[in-house]
């Protein structure tokens, strides 16, 4: 009861340091708009030249741009926080519910990839730790480091070259088989069978940096004095390893996990694109695409807020995991 | 520096097999880069040299493209663009960093609490939506996509400065400096950027390779200067015709590979020569 009441205040807390981060992300969009070259309707309206006299008035109107700079600035301030993020022409919807309806497959994406990468990674690492310079251990460490330096994109590519083209074992892109009307469990599956090569793309990188970073910590962690206590008490290798080494090493890849957020989001836009899986990065990608600044621009804002989320989680999952850190 | 210290640096730099190796494929890869466009046929990379979809080891030897462009010389015009961007996208990057990094961890205080603040802030944005958002609206062109990587690289520069600046202001040879009126900025310039070099360059060659991943992931999405050949731009032309004409896709890709590789290899390198204490485990 006293944990949770501790847990809620502590959420509390982070929900309110928060408000600085979206305050600058807010601004940076504004000045994005601003700084860059030519009318701030042009920029957002794009070079297509497509815009309607209707749609460039109505730009003028939602950033306000009649009026002195920081009355837009407030303005553009309020709708932002209360997520009036604008309409989308081109998409014939609102900013906002374009990239809700999005995000579902982009939060499968990102919790399958988050799963597999720290699990598959940290597995590694602790098999290549276990014995170190071993074949078992360069084998490991080689993938890790080829693994690390691969383009996303290239990855995607291949996979679908290799396992859909050439094999055809797996669908070479979207969410679901649209022919075929799935109901119930075979549209579970249907799902799963087209993230898989989606969620592997996009593991790869992180599963690498778990890898290196659980390696390095189980090593560091084994040389620690607690090890050599638990040794001269008469436990076992196997007890040590598991019960006291991986509790402590896991935390350093449990912190970087939550660092990467960001960066797994902006990977996704790279990963949606190549497997045309229907969430915010290929939303990204087509408002790229159709220079619709707007609908980039409130992508970018709901991403950064994600991240703050899932950071926020992040914490309170350390604390489980690490008692002597307390919420504060 | 003396002889000595060059030799002794050599030599732990050499006890590093792979990086010894990865050294070697840089140079290559650099030495392509200068001299490859004025060795190859002039025209450039956009010029249509044949036939469409000519396969490798033919009369062109890594075959034409979709509109018949020698994929050769894409390649060797994309190594200079990754190059040009991933050095000059760090540069910027580690002057913001030290900049930024060197006031906190030097003055402390308010300034430290603020500066990390906005590190902390700039390290939340997911970075590569950031850098899309930079180059769509500034408009796709080489600075551009350098100001945009710069802007989303810099934050891990300058927490790593600002911890060296921080450990190295309480030492006594700096508070010696310091009581003998010597100026801040002379302090910084003379004794501890020269102190922190080390740590500065093994982040900065990682930093190159990181740059060069997201400028080819840019290009691959169609944020590339339209004039400029680049690595991910041959990846992302080619991916229609990805059942056609694979190696359109993979060997390109295989450029990057390599090079970050390379890259990474060689920092890892630096880091067991600057850092002979620092145990790489």
């Amino acid at each position: 009861m006293q944990v949770a009441r501790g847990r809620a205040r502590y959420i509390g807390r982070r929900l309110v340091q928060a408000v600085p981060t979206i305050l600058v992300i807010v601004t940076i969009n504004f000045l994005l708009v601003h700084l860059a070259p030519g009318n701030a309707a042009d920029v957002l309206a794009g070079e297509s030249g497509s815009a309607t006299p209707q749609y460039m008035a109505y730009l003028r109107h939602q950033f306000g741009l009649d009026q002195p700079l920081y009355v837009q600035y407030l303005d553009y301030l309020k709708n932002v926080v209360t997520l009036e993020l604008g309409y989308s022409f081109r998409e014939g919807m609102a900013v906002r519910d374009l990239i809700l309806q999005r995000l579902g497959p982009t939060l499968l994406l990102m919790g399958t990839t988050i799963v597999l990468s720290i699990g598959v990674g940290m597995l590694l690492g602790l098999v290549a730790a276990g014995r170190p310079n071993s074949l078992r251990d360069s084998a490991i460490s080689i993938f890790a480091l080829v693994a690390y330096a691969t383009p996303l994109f290239w990855v995607g590519l291949m996979f679908i070259l290799l396992f859909s083209i050439e094999l055809g074992w797996l669908p070479t892109s979207g969410m679901t088989n649209i022919a075929a009307f799935y109901t119930g469990w075979r549209k579970v599956a249907d799902v799963a069978r087209h993230l898989v090569l989606p969620a592997l793309t996009l593991s790869l990188f992180y599963m690498a940096l778990y890898v290196r970073l659980m390696r390095s910590s189980m090593l560091e962690q084994s040389g620690m004095d607690y090890v050599v206590t638990a040794r001269s008490k008469g436990l076992t290798e196997r007890a040590i390893t598991w019960r006291h080494v991986l509790r402590n090493a896991c935390l350093p890849v449990v912190t970087m996990a939550g660092v990467q957020v960001g960066n797994l989001l902006g990977g996704s836009v790279v990963v949606e694109t190549v497997f045309g899986w229907p969430g915010i990065g290929l939303l990204a990608f087509r408002a790229l695409f159709a220079r619709d600044l707007n609908l980039l621009l409130g992508i970018f804002f709901v991403a950064a807020c994600l991240v703050i989320a899932v950071n926020i989680i992040v914490d309170v999952i350390y604390s489980v995991l690490d008692p002597r850190i307390r919420l504060r | 520096m003396t002889k000595a210290d060059v030799l002794g640096f050599c030599q732990r730099y050499a006890r590093n097999r792979a990086a010894l190796v990865a050294l070697g494929v840089l140079v290559a890869i650099v030495a392509v880069a200068i001299a490859g466009p004025h060795l190859l046929r002039q025209g450039g990379p956009f010029e249509l040299a044949g036939p469409p979809f000519q396969p490798p080891f033919g009369r062109f030897a890594l075959g034409t493209d979709m509109l018949g462009r020698d994929e050769l010389v894409g390649l060797v015009y994309g190594a200079r663009t990754s190059l040009v961007i991933g050095l000059a996208a760090t540069l910027f990057a580690t002057l913001l960093g030290v900049l930024l990094g060197g006031i906190a961890g030097y003055y402390g205080g308010g300034a430290d609490e603020a500066l990390m603040r906005l590190t902390e802030i700039f390290q939340t944005i997911p970075s590569f939506l950031f850098a899309i958002l930079v180059v769509a609206i500034l408009s796709p062109s080489i600075e551009s996509v350098i100001i945009a990587i710069a802007v989303v690289s810099w934050p891990p520069m300058a927490r790593l400065v600002r911890g060296e600046f921080r450990s190295l202001a309480d030492r006594e040879f700096v508070q010696a400096c310091v009581s003998m009126g010597m100026s801040d900025l002379r302090v910084i310039a003379l004794h501890i950027l020269p102190n922190c070099l080390s740590s500065i360059i093994v982040t900065g060659s990682l930093l190159v390779a990181t740059a060069i991943l997201t400028e080819s992931a840019l290009s691959f999405l169609g944020l590339s200067d339209p004039n400029v050949m680049s690595w991910g731009f041959m990846v992302g032309a080619a991916r229609d015709f990805l059942q056609r004409a694979w190696w359109l896709c993979a060997i390109p890709g295989v450029a990057i590979l390599v090079t970050v590789l390379a890259i990474n290899l060689v920092g890892d390198g630096l880091n067991d020569a600057l850092n002979p204490r620092l145990r790489h485990l």
